[in-house]
């Protein structure tokens, strides 16, 4: 079990959630965040004012994946949220120790497969 | 104290103090209008959907005072009007002519407030990706080559008003003109990228609806003010700007409760625009029973081409064509059957037994759509030529106020870098290397 974090672009964040639909991925998290990784600065002016955006909107993804899944997700994040310019983000793999459904009570593999699955 | 000059004779005080107030009434529709516009289009084209209204002020106050004013006021021929009160030549506080009883001044003033609202309507067809710069070239090509044609063929000495065609406040030159250039423009510039794939949805109803009810309030000028002064045609024109919207709302809830079971913000707001622009062309002709009914009955079919446009692959963003092109279209239509000789104090329509004005609107009707059409696919083809209409797909999807304006509606600044003048331009350099 691994907790796949994509920090993708919000423009292309209906792009990811339609790759991971059609890879059959379906547990997904999604929130909006600002953060840092090395891009260049967007500058914007208002006014007088000339200011330096440090920090760039962004969407987090955070998907818990069993094995089987883990290379599928990623494939789907890397393409879908892909534009080839300095700042598409990065995705993070963290091993799982354990995933709990709280409605059932099922534990770990059962826990992170859909539903009817 | 200096003394006050005397008024030009001829001048009445009454109309020209209501006009002056007319003419800021109508200017204000253009900024109401950005934010009615802006409301609808997603955050990240807040303010480029907003500019483009208030580019068109700009813009077209200086091409009307140029040459557009006496291309469609000048009298020349029938079909243009020349050149004669090009840069204000001949325009001054005297009265246009001996109908007239405001300033000539005031007179080229409220009529430059219609061209300029005409050319920011258009701009609803074509948001979130139509460059700045491309929309701002169109915006002056199209207030000289399209609106002051139009105008001068139903406003000023042209044939269609010489013809007899009615038109009180501008069903012919605003609301086809903008209605039927907008489906043109929306076809030449194409669809946005993600139209059909995406749901894309208004970011603020609040924006709608005070930028429809701003509007409104406008439109008391525009049509109000399109008697020139303060004659019965006015306040028959006022009144009726009060009743056609109202009728129109009620319309609009019945079919919403009916297809959605809710009555919806965003479609009042539509109403309020789609009741005030029916009630343009006819506001000083028909009475106020007649307005009540074309409010009600004209929401119709510009609600059924509102519900009907996204399913196809025009993206014709705002409905322009259905809220102002089809509406106007209706309202000219209507003085044909409904106007009444005992309210305007011209003309009967035909249920008051004179067919022949129905002629004249038909005429109307099937001249301005396919003028305006035409010119404004023409016209934005050969700017196509010259420069690209829209934006990269990557600026579209990043949005058009940080790609075309480098500024955020709604900035947080959050992690913003005050940039002092000794620090220097060093923001192209990147902070940290990429790992």
């Amino acid at each position: 079990m691994k907790l796949v974090i994509a920090i993708v672009r919000p423009e292309k964040a209906n792009d990811v959630l339609e790759a991971l639909y059609r890879a059959e991925v379906r547990g997904v998290s999604m929130t909006r965040v600002q953060g840092h990784g090395g891009e260049l600065d967007r500058v914007e002016t208002y006014r007088g004012t000339t200011v330096k955006m440090g920090l760039a909107e962004k969407v987090r993804f955070e998907i818990a994946v069993s094995e089987a899944f883990v290379e599928p997700t990623i494939a789907a994040l890397s393409e879908s949220a892909r534009t080839g310019e300095v700042g598409d983000g990065k995705i993070f793999v963290v091993p799982l120790e354990r995933a709990i459904r709280i409605r059932t009570g099922e534990t770990d593999h059962g826990a992170v497969t859909p539903v009817g699955k | 104290m200096t003394q006050v000059p005397a008024l030009a004779a001829g001048v009445d005080t009454g109309d020209t103090a209501w006009m002056l107030v007319a003419t800021a009434l109508v200017l204000m529709m253009t900024p109401a209008l950005g934010l009615f516009y802006a409301g609808l289009v997603r955050g990240k084209n807040t303010l480029n959907t907003f500019m483009m209204c208030v580019a068109a002020i700009a813009i077209a106050a200086v091409t009307w005072t140029a040459v557009g004013y006496s291309l469609a006021f000048g009298d020349a021929n029938e079909i243009i009007g020349g050149f004669d009160y090009a840069f204000l030549n001949d325009v001054t506080l005297e009265p246009k002519d001996k109908e007239s009883t405001i300033p000539h001044l005031l007179f080229f003033a409220f009529q430059g407030t219609f061209c300029i609202i005409t050319v920011a309507l258009i701009s609803g067809a074509v948001v979130e990706r139509i460059r700045f710069g491309a929309y701002m070239v169109f915006a002056a090509l199209w207030s000289v080559l399209v609106y002051a044609v139009l105008a001068h063929w139903a406003f000023g000495p042209g044939w269609l008003f010489n013809g007899g065609t009615l038109d009180f406040a501008g069903g012919v030159a605003v609301e086809m003109a903008s209605g039927f250039s907008a489906l043109a423009a929306a076809l030449v510039v194409g669809a946005r990228k993600d139209y059909g794939r995406q749901a894309l949805l208004p970011h603020n109803a609040v924006y709608v609806l005070l930028g429809a009810g701003l509007l409104w309030f406008g439109w008391f000028g525009f049509n109000g003010g399109s008697g020139f002064g303060t004659g019965e045609n006015s306040v028959l024109a006022f009144v009726n700007t009060m009743l056609c919207p109202a009728a129109a709302l009620i319309t609009w809830f019945t079919v919403d409760l009916i297809r959605g079971r809710t009555v919806t913000a965003i479609g009042a707001a539509t109403a309020i625009i789609v009741g005030c622009v029916l009630i343009t062309p006819a506001g000083g002709f028909i009475s106020p029973g007649w307005a009540l009914a074309l409010g009600a009955g004209g929401a119709l079919p510009c609600y059924t081409l509102i519900a009907f446009r996204p399913r196809t692959r025009v993206d014709e963003t705002l409905d322009v064509l259905a809220a102002h092109g089809l509406a106007g279209l209706t309202g000219i239509l209507f003085i044909g059957f409904f106007a009444q000789k005992s309210w305007n104090g011209l003309s009967d329509g035909l249920l008051y037994g004179n067919a022949g004005q129905l002629l004249d609107q038909v005429l109307a009707a099937v001249v301005a759509p396919a003028y305006a059409f035409g010119m404004t696919f023409i016209l934005l083809k050969l700017i196509g030529l010259v420069m690209p209409l829209r934006a990269s797909e990557n600026e579209e999807a990043i949005g058009m106020d940080v790609t075309q304006h480098g500024e955020e509606a709604y900035a947080t600044g959050e992690g913003a870098i005050l940039i002092t003048p000794e620090s220097g331009p060093e923001s192209e350099r990147p902070v940290a290397g990429p790992a």
